[in-house]
């Protein structure tokens, strides 16, 4: 069982512009170890950007990243790389390989990263795809799988080499509801049986709070709220409340920052 | 006029540190260190797809171009009484100037164009990146099979055109016209030398296909990844090379065969 006071990976005064605009703004957080964070927000505050950060794919411009205490940043490109071969990501998009199976998709790690016999590989493809559901379209190419589909092909391919830190970028998005029941259910067993430690970047409040361990709630480049779930289910913070409840009106705008719509409708067109 | 300097500035700028980054891809992609076992089968696939499968265009380009040779070289020299000498004409022609510049232009058109949208592709659909996060560097895994393959496919592509352009400018030339086969193959042989003919035809390919290869993977790997993007990338793919092509052909001819 992991300590609870071990943190995995540490972000200190991390700021972060992309062009003019300013993504974070001095942000802190850490991720414990063994434990499922969430990361909320409203779209567009850079959830995204934040694991790329922490993957070393994007450079802060100010702070730093530590995973294992290491300065994610200052490594050289061959550590940066056998980092992450302990870190797995699924991507949003899922990211599959367009020119290989998705058995030969969720091999690729152990092929890359290990030197397992071809038989061993192939069982644990099988058994990696058959915990998403997908053994039976094993030779299937990416583009013959639904949007859900690719997505937990992509899971299982993050999974296959039993990382000590997963990145799950929105993972419940597109799924139905039986599916998105076993990603949970996946999640939270591989993290509790395998001690990972897992941060979830989604929207979807009710199924993430459900799993999650702990909670931050960024929006405009900062930390507004943070606490085990049941702390942000019952905050009196109107900001939290109103993303926790989806209330369309409130203070967290919904709008992309613009000039008043009057003016614009009504005033000088230039 | 500030605003005109400022602009002409900010493009100078970007243009300079797009050179850099060129560079710093071909350095990271070529001086990594190598893992042949790794890399041994993605070169083969990407030698079939870059050079097998542009074989189709090149033969035909070839052939039609070598007839036509022959057919122009006739009817001018027939008019001096020499046109023994179309064998000539053509291998000299085609090994030094066409079949080189020819192929690395149809090579930037059919391979450049289709290296930089599927770089590109493979950027907007985070392929590049899920690489990175597998702990797999793409400039080794992505780049560098296709770099090494567009290099390796060029001169060959060029050696291919060049002889089935000779082929064609036969048949036109001995078997249409009916010059004396002796004479067309003989003035051949004797005027085109090795050395100087078609080792410089084939440098000239080196480097074009080497410029061609480059400037396709680089810009497939620096696009912005959107469909917009990809579509403007491939565009540049195919001007810049062609622009690049013909320009270092003329530098090339000159170091090669200017008397001076």
């Amino acid at each position: 069982m992991a300590q609870l006071n071990d943190t995995h990976i540490e972000v200190s005064n991390l700021s972060f512009w992309r062009g003019e605009r300013k993504i974070f703004d001095d942000l802190s957080l850490t991720i414990p170890r063994g434990k499922i964070t969430a990361i909320m927000g409203p779209s567009g505050t850079g959830k995204t950007t934040l694991l790329k950060l922490i993957g070393g794919q994007l450079t802060p411009d100010q702070g730093s990243i530590r995973v294992d205490g290491d300065n994610v940043h200052a490594l050289s490109r061959r550590r940066l790389f056998e980092l992450r071969a302990k870190m797995g990501m699924l991507f949003q998009s899922g990211a599959l390989f367009t020119d290989m199976t998705v058995a030969e998709n969720v091999a690729f790690p152990l092929r890359v990263h290990t030197d397992l016999p071809e038989s061993v590989v192939r069982d644990l493809v099988l058994m990696k795809l058959n915990a998403v559901g997908l053994r039976g379209a094993s030779e299937l190419k990416p583009a013959e799988l639904s949007g859900g589909m690719a997505r937990r092909a992509a899971l299982a391919r993050a999974i296959a080499l039993d990382p000590d830190f997963l990145m799950y970028d929105e993972p419940f998005a597109g799924q139905d509801p039986i599916a998105m029941g076993v990603l949970i259910n996946l999640i939270s067993r591989l993290n509790r049986a395998l001690g990972h430690t897992s941060v979830i970047v989604s929207h979807d409040i009710q199924e993430t709070l459900s799993i999650a361990d702990y909670v931050y709630l960024i929006s405009d480049g900062k930390v507004l709220a943070q606490g085990a779930p049941d702390q942000l289910n019952g905050s009196e913070d109107p900001r939290v409340e109103q993303f926790m409840k989806g209330r369309p009106d409130g203070p967290v705008p919904f709008h992309f920052p613009a000039p008043s719509f009057k003016d614009q409708l009504f005033g000088d067109s230039q | 006029m500030i605003q005109f300097l400022q602009k002409l500035g900010a493009k100078t700028l970007n243009r300079v540190a797009a050179v850099g980054r060129a560079g710093q891809l071909l350095s990271q992609s070529l001086i990594a260190k190598p893992a042949p076992m790794m890399m041994l089968p993605l070169l083969i696939r990407q030698l079939y797809f870059i050079g097998v499968l542009s074989l189709v265009i090149i033969i035909v380009s070839g052939l039609f171009i070598g007839m036509v040779l022959g057919l122009q070289g006739y009817t001018i020299l027939v008019d001096y009484g020499s046109e023994q000498a179309v064998g000539q004409m053509v291998a000299l022609s085609l090994v030094r100037e066409l079949a080189p510049v020819v192929t690395a232009l149809l090579f930037a058109g059919r391979a450049g164009s289709a290296v930089t949208a599927e770089i590109g592709l493979m950027k907007a659909t985070e392929q590049l990146a899920c690489y990175e996060m597998i702990g797999v560097d793409p400039m080794r895994r992505i780049i560098a099979p296709r770099l090494w393959a567009g290099f390796i496919s060029m001169p060959l592509l060029s050696m291919i055109f060049a002889i089935v352009g000779i082929w064609g400018g036969s048949l036109v030339a001995v078997d249409w016209l009916g010059i004396f086969s002796g004479s067309f193959w003989a003035n051949m042989q004797a005027s085109v030398s090795f050395s100087e003919d078609v080792l410089n035809g084939v440098i000239k390919s080196l480097v074009f296909g080497f410029v061609v290869i480059w400037i396709a993977v680089f810009q497939g790997n620096d696009c912005v990844p959107t469909s917009e993007g990809i579509s403007q990338a491939t565009t540049r793919t195919v001007v810049y090379s062609s622009l690049a092509i013909l320009g270092l052909d003329f530098l090339l001819t000159a170091m090669m065969f200017g008397d001076f």
